[in-house]
């Protein structure tokens, strides 16, 4: 798998996301323990609320507009909702933040 | 006989010469730059701590190496590798080599930090640096960087000797790479009980010294922690530098292959100071595989180091800890949660697909090795998952106790704060035959008052008399925690929780770290009780109070720029205007509360259109926040032919008093000029009423879901009356009321006899007047201005823009 390089772990705060641009719509990439990230694509499907502005929570994110639920690591809407999220691989190598290049449609840099 | 040549004389290379020795007819040369042989590096930390002697902890001394026929150049440090030649030298000569093995270990990192090279700043790597702790003496200070495994070690050691030791870490929690929060929050309790200082989210600056010797650590917000020795623990880097210089190729370690030889099939090597398949190392199992390895390599047999998955199990001298496999990181994983908080203890698995792949405990770790083994078999745990994490004892899969919390209690624990009174007073009374909470009630007062204490009064009785009490259905917070709002309030303030993970633990929550139901309820609640010890957590706060800002449906945001009693000027008008032509603002409209809305703001353009209103001189309005919206004035004494008092003036100065505070729901105001109330006040959370003796101040209205009309509150005759009772009634629903219940919900839970009473008793205003101005001290300040310094301010636009590389 190849990987593009986002950027630094502590550009994102602990349990917070930042989004990033692709040609594909944006992404958020999230960090929910000191070294742990996940990327989802970061439009809600209920109203396309923006996923890296709501509140992270073990390995779950709530929508900031009508919290909805996601988990981020199958990206499925929990309870009673549903829906869900597309999901990208993300980790952490060396304090850099990582996610794969293959589903953003172009080779790592 | 061919000439081998070891440079290091290390825990690896000590067990390379055994090997060695056994295998093949080797002329051994051993240099080590330490003036001695091997020892048990591992063990440095009991003979710091005075339990064990350096003589106890020698592996392999020179009479040792001398008995196998080694020639040992103990104290001289090897300067030079020459390949072509095949010789190395040291400080004392050359010699030379057949094959060579370098084992140099790794060099403790020294961040650059002004005056990191002054007399009395060490590192903790050797027995030289050991010395030098042991050296200090009680009454005497030391500062240790890095709450890692080792700079822990070097704390709890100093502290044995009756050290003053304070630990800096830069990280939130301690031991970050081994522990997760929940533990380390649990070790730095423990250490901080035995007397060890413990500063975490901390940078240092600067290290101050006199005459050439440390003599003070500066941190980044100003702190001087005085010390007469300072040790950095913050890492390690592998000794590579003298096989660079001799052209071998090296990554962050000497690379080697396989059979532990690196890109010369001449040298080999072995240790911290290797690169193997990109991995480096840090512990010593692995580490003795390849001393194992490299020997048969030299002695020309078939061996391949294979670098295992390591489980590693720790323990901080005194602290029961043990983490082992992966918790931290991976994908489609399920966490495990276990607290209880009367033992102290914590337990996470973490599982993935059908098996488990992690573990951190704290306080019990009589399961680890069995979890180990787990792990390390790769174990289907399908059929136990559910009393997994009981351990290889347990079989029956009872459920937890909800109880558990408030059994956990000390005796003295304050459960009914209006009365004063203790568990241990309830459950004497329960046991003396008060069985319902009437009785309790009766014959202790507690829960007779505001009546907040209720659950955990129940919970008590429940507790106490067990299945006899039939516990009446009191709504938890959310699915994390049985426990209701005004308990967890309630055990907060008794049992001075001061942070997140002290809630998680003490209060035993079944989530790692909460949801978006409590964990914003506990952040205020926290905050609003202990503004001093307890920092914002803005990931813990709804998108509006994080962003300072309204989210809107199309994901923009609204701007509100304060309007102190609704008063304006032509500046600000023009400074509005400016900014919205400058940044395209859609919709520019005059709210409800007497001021200006920009609508449909971009995320990242607010940092900059904040920073342009600022210089006009306006403040953020905290449209968004649980705290004080406005206070909406009528023109008062000012302009109106009926004014009785200053309307507007104390519009204004209640405003300035009230901004940027916090509170359990928003909290809106009014002041109108007299009882025509132009201002609305009347349906406010707390509204006055001028009239010709002074003012009425009311309080618990609302216009919103429901309509309420203010009860009064008290009638007073002067302005400074007046502040004085709006802040004492402000501070007291901050203290008490649920998270997002607006004033007049929490009044018709406390009564308004309560509330009336707590004002009115004039050492309870004073304090309550003056715990708020603490808290103002320290949040009344503009988050715009914060936030929209350059380094925040990048964090509102995107992590990284990947269209802009593609379209190359
Ligand atoms: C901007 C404004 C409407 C306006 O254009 O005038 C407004 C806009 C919103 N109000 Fe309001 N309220 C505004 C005055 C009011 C008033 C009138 C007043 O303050 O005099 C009320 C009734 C009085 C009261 O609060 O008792 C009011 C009662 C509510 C409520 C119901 C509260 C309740 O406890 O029942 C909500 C919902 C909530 O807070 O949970 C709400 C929530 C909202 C939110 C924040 C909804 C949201 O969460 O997104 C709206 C944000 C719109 C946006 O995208 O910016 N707004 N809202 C007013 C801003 C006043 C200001 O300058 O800060
Ligand atoms: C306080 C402390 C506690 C530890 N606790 C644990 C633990 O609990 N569990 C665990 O698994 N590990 C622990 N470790 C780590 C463990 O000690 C190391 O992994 C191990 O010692 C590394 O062995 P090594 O032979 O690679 O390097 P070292 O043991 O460091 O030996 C390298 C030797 O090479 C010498 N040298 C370097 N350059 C030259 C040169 N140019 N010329 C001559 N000589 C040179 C050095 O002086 C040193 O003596 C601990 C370490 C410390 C410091
Ligand atoms: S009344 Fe409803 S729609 Fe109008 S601003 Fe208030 S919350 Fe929004
Ligand atoms: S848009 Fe996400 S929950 Fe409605």
């Amino acid at each position: 798998m190849s990987w593009i390089d986002i950027g630094d772990i502590n550009d994102i705060p602990l349990r917070g996301a930042r989004k990033v641009k692709t040609a594909q719509g944006c992404i958020a990439v999230f960090r929910t323990g000191e070294a742990e990230v996940f990327a989802t694509s970061n439009t809600c499907p209920h109203k396309q609320g923006p996923l890296n502005e709501g509140i992270v929570h073990d390995r779950k994110v709530t929508c900031p507009l009508h919290n909805w639920v996601f988990d981020l690591e199958t990206g499925e809407a929990q309870g009673a909702d549903e829906g869900r999220i597309m999901t990208y691989a993300a980790r952490v190598e060396d304090g850099r933040v990582l996610i794969e290049a293959a589903k953003l449609g172009r080779q790592a840099a | 006989m061919k000439d081998l040549v070891i440079i290091g004389a290390g825990m690896a290379a000590g067990r390379l010469v055994e090997h060695a020795s056994e295998q093949g007819d080797w002329n051994i040369t051993l240099f080590n730059a330490e003036p001695r042989g091997t020892y048990d590096r591992i063990m440095l930390s009991p003979v710091l701590a005075g339990d064990k002697t350096y003589e106890q902890i020698v592996t392999h001394d020179a009479a040792f190496y001398e008995d196998k026929g080694v020639t040992c150049r103990f104290g001289e440090r090897v300067t030079a590798i020459d390949r072509a030649a095949k010789t190395v030298t040291g400080d004392n000569g050359t010699v030379s080599y057949d094959k060579l093995v370098i084992a140099t270990g790794s060099e403790p990192f020294m961040i650059p930090l002004p005056g990191h090279d002054l007399e009395g700043v060490i590192a903790y790597r050797d027995l030289e640096d050991t010395e030098r702790m042991m050296g200090l003496g009680a009454g005497q200070k030391a500062v240790v960087i890095g709450g890692g495994l080792l700079g822990l070690e070097a704390a709890a050691g100093m502290h044995a000797r009756g050290v003053d030791v304070t630990v800096v870490h830069l990280m939130g929690h301690l031991m970050e790479r081994q522990l997760d929060e929940a533990a380390g929050y649990l070790l730095r309790k423990e250490l901080i009980e035995r007397g060890i200082k413990v500063l975490c989210s901390s940078n240092s600056k600067e290290i101050l010294g006199e005459n050439g010797r440390v003599k003070a650590l500066v941190l980044d917000n100003g702190t001087e922690l005085p010390c007469d020795l300072l040790c950095m623990a913050v890492g390690i880097r592998p000794s590579v530098a003298l096989a660079k210089e001799a052209g071998l190729a090296c990554g962050r370690g000497i690379h080697v292959d396989d059979q532990m030889i690196t890109s010369d099939a001449d040298v080999l090597s072995i240790g911290e100071c290797v690169e193997h398949d990109g991995a480096v190392f840090g512990l010593v199992a692995p580490l003795y595989e390849q001393a194992k390895v490299a020997a048969k390599t030299l002695a020309g047999q078939e061996a391949g180091f294979v670098n295992k998955e390591t489980a590693t199990k720790l323990k901080v001298t005194g602290c029961d800890l043990f983490s082992a496999g992966d918790f931290a990181e991976g994908e489609d994983r399920d966490d495990i949660v276990y607290r209880d908080p009367a033992r102290g203890v914590y337990k996470r698995l973490v599982l993935q697909g059908d098996r488990l792949i992690g573990a951190v405990m704290y306080g019990d770790t009589a399961d680890g090795g069995w979890f180990h083994g787990l792990i390390k078999d790769k174990t289907d745990v399908t059929e136990m998952r559910d009393t997994l994490i009981f351990g290889p004892a347990f079989q029956g899969g009872a459920a937890l106790d909800p109880m558990a919390a408030v059994a956990a209690l000390p005796a003295d624990a304050e459960i009914c704060g209006c009365n004063g009174v203790c568990k241990g007073q309830i459950v004497e009374a329960i046991q003396g035959g008060a069985t319902d909470l009437g009785a309790v009630q009766a014959t202790t007062k507690a829960s007779s008052s505001c009546g907040t204490c209720t659950g955990l009064v129940e919970q008590l009785l429940a507790h106490t008399l067990g299945d006899d009490f039939q516990m009446p259905t009191a709504k938890p917070v959310c699915g994390c925690t049985d426990l209701t709002h005004e308990d967890v309030r309630r055990l907060i303030k008794s049992q001075e929780l001061k942070s997140q993970q002290a809630v998680w633990q003490e209060l035993g929550w079944k989530t790692p770290n909460g949801c978006h139901v409590c964990r914003p309820a506990v952040n205020y609640y926290l905050l609003a009780d202990w503004p001093v010890e307890y920092q914002d957590d803005p990931q813990s706060r709804f998108v509006n109070e994080r962003k300072h800002a309204n989210i809107q449906k199309d994901g923009t945001f609204s701007v509100v720029p304060r309007m102190w009693g609704g008063i304006t000027t032509p500046n600000e008008l023009r400074a509005i205007a400016d900014a919205a032509d400058k940044y395209k603002v859609p919709t520019v409209k005059v709210t409800g509360g007497q001021r200006i809305d920009l609508l449909g703001v971009r995320g990242e353009d607010l940092p900059s259109i904040w920073s342009d209103l600022n210089e006009a001189g306006m403040v953020s309005g905290h449209a968004y926040a649980k705290g004080l919206r406005t206070v909406k004035t009528c023109v008062g004494t000012d302009h109106c032919r009926f004014g009785t008092q200053d309307s507007t003036g104390l519009g204004i100065k209640l405003e300035r008093k009230l901004w940027a505070s916090w509170t359990s729901h928003k909290v809106k105001l009014a002041v109108s000029g007299c009882p025509r109330n132009c201002a609305e006040a009347t349906c406010k959370d707390l509204g006055i009423i001028c009239v010709d003796s002074g003012y009425e101040i009311g309080v618990g209205g609302a216009a919103g879901m429901d309509l309420k009309e203010i009860q009064p509150l008290t009638k007073v005759t002067t302005e400074d009356e007046a502040m004085e009772q709006v802040v004492a009634f402000v501070q007291l629903y901050r203290e008490n009321a649920k998270y997002l219940d607006r004033p007049y919900k929490w009044i018709a839970k406390v009564g308004m006899d309560w509330v009336r009473e707590r004002i009115a008793d004039d050492a309870e205003r004073a304090r309550l007047v003056a715990a708020f101005e603490l808290s103002q001290s320290i949040y009344q300040t503009d988050p715009w201005a914060e936030l929209s310094q350059e380094q925040k301010a990048r964090k509102f636009g995107p992590m990284a823009d990947l269209t802009l590389e593609a379209a190359e």
